[in-house]
């Protein structure tokens, strides 16, 4: 069993709590003892962002932290050994990249599969990779025992469903709203009953991310029955005012436990 | 290359081009596609289009004989495609015009545009006033400081502007921020594109409504010298006006096909935007062509003296070109241009846009090489109005 399978299937009915920071931002020497204060606060996935330099489905939070990363020099193959630094001490918490596909195909996608699953990653979210043009790419990822994670939206219809039902693994990434990162989100009520719909459709657990900002958010996606929630842009703004590696895992730790804290209360319904 | 076919149906070019965007604008591109499909099928829809060619760009344009130059060259005849008379001064009003009344149909109200040297920016807001839409064009922050009178003009058309401030600051972050505003407001919103890149359909349908370029010049060369060019010869940034160009002649394999890339500093240098000459396969801005990018996949600044070439990709249409041998891709450096662009305005009194002087600057190279009786036809894409503030500065004139 996969180290995703293996962490849903422990959820127990509970609402995994998935953290995004960009690898290398607020500084590089920062990113691993983040990931570790993510866990320390609870996050159940770590969602790990590898900078690209023109982000096109970023809001401008993530679009300024893969600009500090990439001012610092921060590649794919460096936050691969991250992510194996990371490994050492925690062989429980699934990390799934997530970025834009043009860095993976200069490092060559079968040595990327490679390199990333001896790191130690679980899973990739390849933005700008769709299922109609993902076949190869995902093919070769599950070979090596990655998941390829697709996006689903609002406005997806049935066959890309059946898409990525034939192609995902892992878990799907269900994008809340017509946007991009960071933004604002009204109706989480049609999101939960669109949720539901697809995890019905694909058998498998469904993420829900873009506009989630805080615990009252997270709480009531979590009352209302999701798989998992992903707080990304939120956490990177407040990371973006660490000046050293202590504050930022400070802010981190500090972040996160409210949220972890929202998803442990007792949840109303299950269905 | 007889009965050239291309793209298959999901927008590829052999292995270029595709749909490489978020799940998000799928549905939008899906959208686009089918009513894209469907104008092209309807008689009332091409005949309201050539109609706005004749009316308001001013369509058909001359081909023009440079005889003061072809002389003086003492090779191959140079003919001019004028597109610089067509109104707003470039090519890219033909495309600009075809997706408006593209977008009417669709009901979309709001045009959105990207714009470099602000060219496409200006024939987007020039049409969204005719057709009474609003519109709004992003634009590098970088650029605007450049290119502050087409700044000027888009407002003066009642565009908003909207300076982009991330990544590079130009052209390709313009790009990157129009794609943001169109996935948040698709429903009352149509991305007009302003070159053969991004996601399919974008590339064969900005090609469509450039291939007036090649059609018309096809005829009027056999009109006027009773033969097909030798080769035709275009600029190539993101390639639009190039494509437009060669389309016409892709089954005619007697016609060479050069594509001229901005070689800046020189390829040496690493200064230039030359994906084709120096680049290598990636994707970028929803299409697999060939890019400027470091060893690590990250897209690379570029350099051109013209704003309008200065863009890190290419359409994919171009890299099957090149792949398949059919079309050359060459450069010419800021340097050659330069003299170009000095030597057609003095000989023939035609100041071109510094892009367009690319494209002059190798054909005034081979066509000495070229027997009297052959010709080049040369896509003259834009008039050099907006460039003289560049050229005055180089020479240490402040207007």
């Amino acid at each position: 069993m996969s180290r995703l399978a293996t962490r849903f299937a422990q959820m127990e009915g509970r609402t995994a709590l998935i953290p995004f920071v960009t690898a290398g931002d607020p500084s590089p020497a920062a990113t691993v003892p983040i990931l570790h204060a993510l866990v320390a606060a609870g996050a159940d996935i770590i969602e790990l962002g590898v900078p690209f330099s023109d982000p096109m489905a970023d809001g401008p939070t993530i679009q300024r932290a893969n600009e500090r990363a990439l001012s610092k020099g921060v590649h794919l193959r460096q936050v691969l050994t991250w992510v194996a630094q990371f490994r050492e001490q925690n062989q429980h918490t699934p990390i799934v990249l997530m970025g834009y596909l043009n860095p993976i195909e200069a490092m060559g996608v079968e040595d990327f599969a490679r390199e990333a699953a001896a790191a130690g990653v679980d899973g990739t979210i390849i933005v700008d990779l769709t299922p109609e043009e993902g076949q190869h790419e995902s093919t070769v990822l599950r070979a090596a025992g990655i998941d390829p994670i697709f996006l689903l939206a609002p406005t997806s219809g049935s066959e890309r469903v059946a898409a990525v039902r034939r192609l995902g693994a892992g878990f799907v990434y269900y994008v809340s709203l017509r946007g991009i990162t960071g933004a604002v989100q009204r109706d989480w009520q049609e999101v939960l009953g669109r949720v539901r719909q697809l995890r019905e459709a694909l058998g498998l657990p469904v993420a829900i991310g873009f506009g989630i900002r805080d615990a009252a958010t997270a709480r009531l996606l979590a009352r209302g029955g999701a798989d998992a929630v992903v707080i990304g842009s939120a956490l990177v703004e407040r990371l973006a005012e660490a000046t050293d590696v202590d504050t930022a895992v400070e802010l981190a730790h500090a972040f996160l436990t409210p949220v972890a804290a929202a998803l442990a209360e007792p949840t109303q319904v299950s269905a | 290359m007889a009965n050239y076919h291309q793209p298959d149906e999901h927008g590829h070019y052999g292995p270029y081009g595709g749909r490489f965007v978020a799940e998000t604008l799928v549905p939008a591109l899906d959208e686009l596609q089918a009513a894209y499909a469907a104008a092209g099928q309807d008689p009332e829809f091409r005949a309201e289009l050539h109609s706005e060619l004749r009316q308001f760009v001013g369509r058909p344009n001359p081909l023009y004989h440079a005889a003061r130059i072809s002389q003086e060259l003492g090779g191959a005849q140079i003919y001019l495609k004028r597109e610089d008379l067509n109104h707003t001064g470039a090519h890219k009003i033909n495309n600009a015009v075809g997706q408006a009344l593209l977008a009417r149909r669709m009901g979309k109200r709001r045009l959105i545009a990207e714009t470099g040297a602000g060219q496409h920016g200006v024939a987007t807001a020039t049409v969204a006033t005719r057709y009474g839409m609003e519109c709004t064009v992003f634009m590098g922050a970088d650029d605007i400081q450049r290119q502050s009178s087409n700044v000027y003009r888009m407002r003066l058309l009642g565009a908003e502007v909207v300076a982009v401030d991330s990544g590079t600051r130009t052209l390709k972050d313009a790009l990157n921020e129009a794609l943001r505003e169109w996935v948040t407001r698709v429903e009352d919103t149509f991305y007009v594109i302003g070159t053969v890149a991004g996601p399919h359909p974008y590339p064969a349908m900005v090609r469509d409504f450039h291939r007036v370029i090649g059609d018309e010049a096809r005829a009027q060369c056999l009109e006027q010298t009773g033969s097909l060019p030798a080769a035709c010869i275009a600029c190539v940034g993101g390639g639009s006006n190039a494509i437009g160009l060669f389309a016409a002649f892709i089954d005619d394999p007697e016609v060479r096909l050069i594509g001229v890339e901005a070689g800046g500093l020189g390829l040496a240098s690493g200064k230039h935007a030359a994906p084709l000459n120096s680049g290598r396969p990636g994707v970028l801005h929803g299409n697999r062509t060939y890019l400027m990018e470091d060893g690590n996949g990250q897209i690379l600044p570029t350099h051109s003296i013209s704003a309008g070439l200065d863009y890190p990709g290419v359409g994919p249409e171009h890299a099957y070109l090149k792949d398949s041998g059919r079309a050359e891709y060459v450069v010419a450096t800021d340097e050659e241009a330069l003299a170009a662009f000095h030597t057609l305005s003095r000989r023939e009194g035609i100041i071109p846009a510094l892009e367009t002087a690319h494209a002059l600057a190798y054909a005034f190279k081979i066509a000495p090489q070229m027997r009297r009786d052959q010709s080049i036809v040369i896509n003259l894409s834009g008039r050099g109005d907006k460039d003289i503030h560049t050229v005055a500065a180089l020479e240490g004139i402040v207007l």
